[in-house]
C-alpha cells in the first residue's frame, strides 16, 4: 500500500433524498501534508469528512484513506486515523489521566504504552499539577490541546480535525497550530477544516468547497495569485460571491 | 475484552461521580417502599360517622352500640332531619351517615324486614368504599345474631377465605409494583439518557470513529445499569422480606431469571429510545411519557387491567411491566414455577428480541 497519497478521493457524492450535500468531489492529500478543507457553513465539508472517517456511507464514488477503501474497509480506516471534532470531545467528569487511559484503551494500547504516553503528554503540555483534575476544571484552550493530543495517542497516520480552534483565543490558536506543525513534521498527515481564513494560510494546500463542489484547490500562495488578491479571506469571498 | 473493560470502568466513573443521580437511584426505591408500605393503606380506623335515627328504639340502639364498640367508627353526631345530611357532609368531618327508618323494631317483628340506609361522602372514593363495606358487615353480623333467636327455613352462609394474601396487605401489591417501576426507571430511562448524553456532547461521534464496534459501545454503556438495576431489585426484595414480611414462596433462581429478563427488556427499550432521540431532554420526555406512565397506570400495578376499557386492555399487552408483575406475583405469593409462567416468560423474551431488532434497524438507517 505504499503510495505517496494519504487520502485519495474520486467523484465522491452524498445525497440525502433530493438534496446533494457533496457533489462528485475529487482530490488527493499527500503524506505529511497539512491539508485545509475550507467552505462556508452548509457547503458540505462536514458531510464529506464524515464519509472519509467512515461514519457515513458515500452515495457514489470512491475514497481511499491510508490505503483502505472507506466503503469496504472502514474498520481498518478507523484504526489508522485520529479524529477531533469541533464539539468538545473529552469527558468532563473524568480526569485528564482517566481520559487518556480510556481513549488509549479503546484504541487497544497496552497498559505500559498508556502509562508511557500519559507521562509524555503531560510533560509536553506542562500539565503536571493538573493531571488528576477533572477535565471540567480546565480552560477551553487547554481542553482542545489535550483533546488533540488524545486524538494522536495511537499514533495515527492521518489526523482529521474538524474546526479544532472554534471559540479559542488567538494565543491558544497560535499554540495549537504549533502543535499541528510539530505533528506534521513527524510525518503525520493533517486534514483540517476551519472557519478562520488566517489559519488557511498556515496550510500546505487548501481546497474550498462551495455548494457541495470543490471550487478551488492549491497552495494558499498560488490561489492568491490565481484570484489576484492579497489574502485567503479575499479568495474565499470572491468564490462565494461568484456563486451568488 | 480489555477495551470493553476500560469502557465499563469509564461508565462507572460517570455514574459514581454524579452524586445526585446516585442518591436518587438508591434512595428512591427505599423511600418509596417504606412510604407505600407504611402510609398507603386501605384499612380504616376511627372514622367519624353520624346517625339519623327515626325510630329511636331498642334495636337501633343496639346497632349503634355495636358500631361504637368497633375500632373502625366513632359516632360523633346525631341528626334529626334529612336536610342535615348534606350540611354535615359539607363540613367534611363525618364520612358517612347511617339512617334508620321509622318503626325499625316493629317492622322487624311484624314484617320480618326493616330498612337502614348507608350514605357515604364519596369525595374520597376509597374511604367511602371501605366505610361502606365495614358498616355493611357490622349490620350483617347483627342480622346473623338476630336470626339465631329465630328459626328461618333456608340459610346460605358464605365462608370466604383470601388465598395468598389473607390479610389483604397492600404492601404485597406495592413491592412488586414498585420493583417494576424502579427497574424500568433505572434500566430504560438512565440508559437512554446516558447514551443520548454522549450524542449531545459529541463524544458518541468519537466513539464511532474509534475501532470500537457500535454494538460494543452500546453494550458497554448498558452493562453498568444491569448491575445497578440488579442491586436495586435486591434492595427492594430485602426490604419487602425483612420489613414487611413479604413472602418469597417460589424459587429464587426463577425470581432472578425473570428479573434479569425484565431488566433486559427495559434496557432494550432504553436503547430504542436513545436511537430515536437526539438530546437528553427528548430521551427523558420519551421515557417518562412512553414508559413510566404506562408502567404505572396500565401494568395492573395499581388499577386492575380487567376493569379497563377494551382498547386499554389491548394496549396493556405491549407493556413489559404487565407481564413482569404477573410473573413476580406468581413467584413471590403463589410460589408457582415455569410450568405455569412459561407463557409470560416467552412474551418477555419476544419483547427483548423485538426491541433490540428495532433498535438495530433504526441505527442502520441512521448510518446510511
Amino acid at each position: 500500500m505504499e503510495t505517496k497519497n494519504a487520502i485519495l478521493v474520486k467523484n465522491l457524492s452524498k445525497r440525502f433524498g433530493d438534496f446533494t450535500a457533496v457533489n462528485a468531489i475529487t482530490f488527493e492529500v499527500k503524506k505529511g501534508e497539512i491539508f485545509g478543507f475550507l467552505g462556508a457553513n452548509g457547503a458540505g465539508k462536514t458531510t464529506a469528512m464524515k464519509m472519509l472517517i467512515g461514519i457515513s456511507k458515500p452515495s457514489e464514488g470512491t475514497a481511499t484513506v491510508a490505503g483502505f477503501d472507506v466503503k469496504t474497509q472502514s474498520e481498518a480506516v478507523k484504526k489508522s486515523i485520529g479524529y477531533m471534532s469541533q464539539r468538545f470531545t473529552l469527558y468532563d467528569d473524568l480526569t485528564i489521566k482517566e481520559n487518556i487511559a480510556f481513549f488509549g484503551g479503546i484504541y487497544g494500547l497496552s497498559n505500559e504504552k498508556i502509562k508511557e504516553k500519559t507521562a509524555l503528554l503531560i510533560d509536553e503540555l506542562g500539565l503536571h499539577d493538573k493531571a488528576s483534575n477533572l477535565v471540567r476544571s480546565l480552560p477551553l484552550g487547554w481542553k482542545q490541546k489535550v483533546a488533540f493530543s488524545v486524538a494522536l495517542l495511537h499514533e495515527p497516520k492521518i489526523v482529521f480535525l474538524d474546526e479544532p480552534t472554534g471559540g479559542v483565543d488567538p494565543i491558544t490558536r497560535r499554540q495549537f497550530w504549533e502543535m499541528i506543525y510539530r505533528e506534521a513534521n513527524k510525518g503525520t498527515t493533517i486534514f483540517v477544516t476551519t472557519h478562520y481564513m488566517d489559519e488557511a494560510e498556515y496550510c500546505d494546500r487548501v481546497s474550498i468547497m462551495v455548494e457541495g463542489k470543490i471550487e478551488a484547490l492549491d497552495s494558499p500562495k498560488k490561489l492568491k495569485k490565481q484570484f489576484k488578491v492579497d489574502s485567503m479571506n479575499e479568495v474565499f469571498l470572491k468564490l462565494a460571491r461568484n456563486i451568488e | 475484552m480489555k477495551r470493553f473493560r476500560g469502557f465499563v470502568i469509564k461508565e462507572f466513573y460517570h455514574i459514581f461521580r454524579d452524586k445526585r443521580t446516585l442518591i436518587i437511584l438508591f434512595g428512591m426505591p427505599v423511600v418509596q417502599i417504606l412510604l407505600f408500605g407504611f402510609a398507603v393503606t386501605n384499612e380504616i380506623s376511627n372514622v367519624d360517622i353520624a346517625v339519623l335515627d327515626r325510630s329511636k328504639d331498642s334495636e337501633t340502639q343496639k346497632i349503634i352500640n355495636t358500631i361504637e364498640a368497633s375500632k373502625y367508627f366513632k359516632v360523633t353526631d346525631f341528626i334529626v332531619d334529612e336536610k342535615q345530611i348534606e350540611t354535615i357532609f359539607k363540613k367534611g368531618k363525618v364520612k358517612a351517615v347511617l339512617v334508620f327508618e321509622n318503626n325499625f323494631s316493629k317492622d322487624i317483628v311484624a314484617k320480618n324486614m326493616a330498612n337502614v340506609q348507608i350514605i357515604t361522602d364519596a369525595t374520597e372514593p376509597n374511604v367511602a368504599n371501605s366505610v361502606n363495606t365495614y358498616l355493611t358487615s357490622i349490620l350483617q353480623q347483627y342480622q346473623t345474631d338476630l336470626n339465631q333467636r329465630q328459626q328461618i327455613p333456608y340459610q346460605i352462609v358464605p365462608q370466604t377465605r383470601m388465598y395468598y394474601n389473607p390479610e389483604l396487605k397492600s404492601v404485597f401489591m406495592f413491592v412488586p409494583g414498585i420493583m417494576t417501576v424502579i427497574l424500568m426507571l433505572v434500566s430504560a430511562i438512565m440508559t437512554s439518557i446516558s447514551i443520548t448524553r454522549e450524542k449531545e456532547l459529541g463524544t458518541m461521534e468519537i466513539l464511532l470513529v474509534s475501532p470500537l464496534k457500535p454494538y460494543q459501545v452500546i453494550v458497554g454503556k448498558v452493562f453498568p445499569y444491569v448491575f445497578l438495576a440488579i442491586s436495586n431489585a435486591i434492595i427492594i426484595l430485602m426490604l419487602g422480606f425483612f420489613v414487611f414480611k413479604m413472602p418469597i414462596e417460589g424459587s429464587y433462581f426463577l425470581l432472578a431469571l425473570e428479573t434479569v429478563l425484565f431488566i433486559f427488556s427495559a434496557l432494550a427499550l432504553g436503547i430504542l429510545i436513545s436511537t430515536i432521540s437526539e438530546t437528553q431532554q427528548t430521551a427523558m420526555m420519551a421515557s417518562l411519557m412512553g414508559l413510566m406512565l404506562p408502567t404505572i397506570l396500565l401494568s395492573g400495578f395499581i388499577f386492575p387491567i380487567s376493569s379497563m376499557p377494551l382498547p386499554l386492555q389491548v394496549i396493556s399487552n405491549i407493556i413489559p411491566a404487565k407481564w413482569f408483575i404477573i410473573l413476580i406475583k406468581g413467584i413471590l405469593l403463589k410460589g408457582v414455577g415455569l410450568e405455569v409462567l412459561w407463557k409470560e416468560t416467552l412474551v418477555l423474551v419476544a419483547m427483548i428480541v423485538a426491541f433490540i431488532g428495532l433498535s438495530v434497524m433504526k441505527y442502520k438507517t441512521r448510518l446510511e
